[in-house]
């Protein structure tokens, strides 16, 4: 068994959706309660994960490594490393969290709503785990169509319009990249002399920097589309504002994160040339910068609860990207820890317009105001999350924040001045929005007699609440377990980073360290 | 047997015989031995046992060619080869035949035209494709071409009551004889280059001038215009839209497949064999042909509200991805296209079995409205309707996702990068039209109607289908290595 540890993580959401579609439909209470149950096991199965893990080892680690299709050199490759292990743990923690919080707020189509729920959770871990390139873009592509079918089916009101602009987005960004792994596959046979999609077969290629260029900008296309970078970010506002709330926080929290990871394990480490490529460097500091600045800003803007969360996601993960391309070990542990808090405190936020929106059945911001009078459990949890998100210290987005900074600063003074400002806007937007509905009189007659948080969401609120202030106060395990990977990635992109700055500071990878410590 | 009939000859004729034979003999029973309507329904038990033969036939020379480790046997001095190539396409129009006829007694039961003849004309179509995959000679190829039209024809025609089917087989058959008439007088310049109708013969003879001779060219212009119509390739697509909407949608479903896989095979012969040292001078057509086609495919079927003219215009741009395998001409590109026709057989039939299905007696069932909430009254069509349309569209894990595969690897192979990157984007142009159906059955509110109805042979046909297109996309192995044993000549 414990050598299949991750197939058991990867299938036992599938076997879930397997079990559940045998399930009478008429029950409805039957289906909850069994989707929970699965989404539950697939979190404590991954548990051991965390146990078993060895932040000491490099490279991979728990690898399963089959023949898949030989004919195309295809392997089932899993395997994991601090990053992977990370963005697993969020899924499946999340999964589960998402799942329990849809138990009132969706009542039709139940067998179909959770059995999509329980396919993505397996393709989004699939996704995070292939060391196989061929594996990964089935993965990849397998998240897609239950998240059309869940904004599609139980969406808001412009439903059928964001779902099919958020499948059509992301599939054009895929196939291109499809391309790209294709050109590494076929480059890969003409230097070695036969065909695989193995990432670690694929970092032996050595490929002219123009070659290198091309194939970044075919991965940048199929990641940026997914993260969202500025300017492929218009999908997202329409899809997390119209989804309903569980799917909001599945495609703030980890879908997103999906387009990061692939910069982290593919662009940087397969590309190294085009990836400190200075003027490819730039565009994506650029980027970034204007998705952090622009995010914010529109965030300001909007009089609609749901969508200012949703253009937040733009500007918090300009910072995640920032980090990424400013290539040293604080920006990208950084990026991956904020990844992490952005699922937590983001994912959070949506949960908080969703236990509104249930009881109000509106998202528009002026029909609320001082619901802390009737709600005070719910407003002390929405000031939580919001003072997670704007990077309060001692909660978990400061730390992300402040590491991606520190790496900024250290590449170019500049990107990290531009990227501060985006603080200050991410502060001012939501203390704002937290000001106009929770605070002040009720001045809507509605809003007199809202039941408080009920104990099911709190159920919901308090691992994430847990997780926030755990990564807030003490982050010393997350830079540990972000260590090795973050300085083989750095090592491999600029060979010579280590040798110019161990004088400088002592230890093989301190910039981290001392982050978590600060 | 004499000279002019060896056994050999005799070996590789079989399977055209019984499939002529039974063909025949579906005619004269029906005729004879069953006058009654009712009866009718028998006579798909001659088509069955037709198939068996000839399956039969196939399976020894199969046997035959893997005993002995030949790579093909020629007969009648070198006008029919079988070779891994024939038995590879062969063995797809005994299945689409197969598939095809098993759902089709009762929907020509509710159009009120069940006739014996259908089966007849299957069988009949069938022998013409046998000779499209099998012939190497310009006649053979000619006749095995006109014989598979004249069925099809017919079969297109054959709801006599209704005039949108009467106008499709008018249409069809002008279209395609102007097509045949252009065709044949690319034969005739080859002939008169080569002084033989051997295939084998043409090659050398083209292969003895340049690319560019203008009587070259002349013979290959015209020999295209001829096969592209039949596979539906832009600009000559004109036909496919109309006879695909206007035939029953079982006929529709065996043209659009059988045929197409047929005519494919007929393209591979001719650009491969004699026209393959004149590459220089088709590509860019072929290029052309294939960038219309896509475009004019994807395009138009973002308009249609007639299932079955979308699934025209998706035919008609998965011929243009098809052609992109021959455009990169390399191992992979060749390989693509047969793994590219057997996942297209499977998923286009599955998804036109589906639209079979929704005909009843009073609903056309056509209409993208008419699959409004059919997740709600018949769950299994609809998932099964969407693993066709992922699978269309090239989503893995199904089958649709590896014939892509190839083809696009095979365009970056060859540094076609432009056209992947577009063929690449148009998939994305696919999945809005495809999902137009997804959406009208999963998230449109239900109409007011029955759940639906099926029979025994349509819901074998669709689990054959949907098994396919899943294993073909989850588990491909066994397949490629089918696809494989095509290339060895």
């Amino acid at each position: 068994m414990s050598e299949h540890l991750l197939s058991i993580v990867l299938f036992t959401p599938l076997a879930g959706m397997l079990v559940l579609l045998l399930l009478p439909g008429s029950n409805k209470n039957l289906i909850r309660i069994w989707a929970n149950i699965a989404a539950a096991a697939g979190f404590l199965v991954s548990l051991p994960l965390v146990f078993r893990f060895d932040k000491n080892a490099e490279g991979f680690q728990m690898v399963e490594r089959y023949d898949w299709i030989p004919a195309l050199g295809v392997k089932y490759y899993l395997g994991i490393d601090g990053i992977s292990l990370l963005l697993v743990m969020l899924t499946t923690l999340l999964g589960f969290l998402a799942i329990l919080s849809s138990w009132s707020a969706i009542d039709r189509h139940l067998k179909a709503y959770y059995a999509m729920f329980l396919l993505q959770q397996t393709g989004m871990i699939g996704v995070f785990i292939s060391l196989d390139f061929f594996l990964f873009y089935v993965f990849w592509e397998v998240v897609l169509v239950p998240m059309y079918f869940i904004i599609g089916v139980w969406g808001g009101p412009r439903k059928l319009y964001a779902a099919i602009k958020f499948f059509l987005y992301t599939l054009a960004g895929s196939v291109l990249m499809l391309l790209g792994i294709l050109t590494l596959y076929f480059q890969h046979f003409e230097q070695h002399g036969f065909y695989t999609f193995e990432i670690s077969e694929l970092l032996k290629l050595d490929m002219p920097l123009a070659l290198e260029r091309w194939v970044f900008w075919a991965f940048f296309i199929g990641f940026a589309i997914k993260v969202p970078m500025f300017p492929f970010h218009t999908w997202l506002p329409d899809a997390h504002t119209e989804a309903p709330t569980a799917g909001s926080v599945i495609l703030a929290a980890i879908l997103l994160k999906m387009g990061t990871y692939g910069f982290l394990r593919f662009s940087l480490p397969l590309l190294p040339k085009a990836s400190i490529d200075p003027w490819i460097v730039q565009v994506m500091a650029a980027l970034s910068i204007v998705a952090i600045i622009y995010g914010a800003l529109v965030s300001l803007m909007q009089d609609d609860w749901k969508r200012l969360v949703a253009f937040s996601s733009v500007s918090h993960l300009g910072f995640c990207t920032l980090g990424i391309f400013a290539l040293n070990p604080n920006g990208i542990a950084g990026s991956v820890i904020q990844q992490i808090n952005h699922g937590i405190s983001t994912g959070m936020l949506f949960l908080i317009v969703g236990v509104a929106y249930e009881r109000r059945h509106t998202r528009m911001i002026s029909e609320y105001g001082g619901l802390a009078h009737v709600m005070p459990n719910f407003s002390f949890v929405f000031a939580f999350a919001m003072l997670s998100s704007a990077g309060l210290p001692l909660l978990n987005g400061f730390v992300g924040e402040f590491t991606i900074l520190q790496g900024a600063f250290e590449t170019n003074r500049a990107w990290a001045a531009f990227a501060v400002t985006g603080v200050i806007l991410g502060a001012a937007y939501l203390l704002w929005l937290y000001q106009r509905t929770m605070l002040g009189q009720i001045t809507n007659p509605k809003n007199l007699r809202l039941p408080d948080l009920n104990l099911r969401e709190w159920a919901v609120f308090l691992p994430f609440m847990a997780w926030a202030l755990w990564i807030g106060v003490y982050p010393k395990p997350y830079f540990e377990v972000l260590e090795k990977p973050v300085a083989q990635l750095v090592e491999r992109v600029r060979p010579d980073y280590f040798a110019q700055h161990a004088l400088a500071v002592q230890a093989p990878a301190p910039g981290a360290v001392e982050a978590g410590e600060r | 047997m004499s000279q002019f009939y060896t056994s050999t000859d005799h070996f590789v004729l079989v399977p055209a015989i019984m499939l002529a034979l039974f063909g025949c003999a579906v005619l004269l029973f029906d005729f004879f031995l069953f006058p009654e309507p009712r009866q009718r329904k028998r006579l798909v038990w001659f088509l069955f046992a037709g198939e068996i033969f000839t399956a039969a036939g196939l399976w020894r020379q199969q046997a035959f060619l893997a005993s002995e480790g030949l790579p093909e046997i020629t007969a009648f001095q070198g006008t029919l080869t079988v070779d891994g190539f024939s038995l590879f396409f062969n063995w797809i129009f005994v299945a689409v035949s197969l598939l095809v006829a098993i759902v089709s007694w009762r929907y020509l039961e509710i159009e009120g035209e069940h006739h014996g003849e259908y089966y007849g004309l299957i069988l009949l179509a069938q022998c013409g494709m046998y000779f499209l995959a099998t012939g190497t000679d310009l006649i053979t190829l000619f006749i095995g071409l006109e014989l598979m039209a004249l069925c099809f024809y017919v079969m297109v025609g054959f709801l006599r009551e209704r005039k949108r089917s009467n106008e499709a087989a008018m249409k069809y058959l002008l279209l395609g004889a102007f097509s045949s008439g252009l065709m044949v007088y690319g034969f005739s310049v080859m002939y008169g280059l080569a002084g033989s109708t051997k295939l084998r013969a043409v090659a050398a003879a083209i292969a003895s001038r340049d690319a560019w001779d203008p009587v070259v060219f002349l013979a290959m212009a015209t020999t295209a215009v001829g096969v592209l119509f039949k596979v539906s390739a832009a600009p000559f697509h004109m036909w496919a839209p109309d006879a695909y909407e206007g035939a029953p949608t079982t006929v529709t479903a065996f043209l659009a497949v059988g045929s197409k896989a047929a005519s494919f095979a007929f393209l591979m012969r001719i650009f491969l064999g004699p026209l393959e040292t004149a590459r220089p001078a088709w590509e860019p057509l072929l290029v052309l042909v294939a960038v219309l086609s896509l475009t004019i495919g994807n395009l138009a079927a973002i308009t249609q509200n007639n299932v079955k003219r979308l699934l025209a215009y998706s035919s008609i741009s998965h011929a243009g991805y098809i052609l992109l395998g021959l455009i990169a001409g390399n191992a992979t590109g060749l390989k693509g296209m047969a793994v590219y026709i057997l996942v297209y057989a499977f998923m286009t039939l599955g998804a036109f079995l589906v639209v079979v299905a929704l005909r009843r007696e009073n609903l056309i069932g056509e209409d993208i409205e008419d699959m409004a909430g059919l997740m709600h009254r018949s769950p299994g069509y609809a998932v099964l309707m969407l693993i066709f349309l992922l699978s269309l569209a090239g989503i893995p894990p199904t089958a649709g996702f590896i014939g892509k595969y190839y083809i696009f690897l095979a365009l970056l192979e060859t540094s076609h990068y432009l056209l992947a990157a577009l063929a690449a984007l148009y998939v994305a142009v696919a999945i809005y039209y495809y999902f137009r159906i997804v959406r009208s059955m999963f998230i449109s509110e239900a109409v007011a109607a029955p759940p639906l109805e099926s029979t025994v042979g349509l819901r074998v046909a669709l689990a054959v289908t949907g098994v396919l297109t899943l294993a073909i996309g989850v588990y491909p192995e066994p397949f490629l290595r089918l696809a494989q044993t095509s290339l060895v000549r």
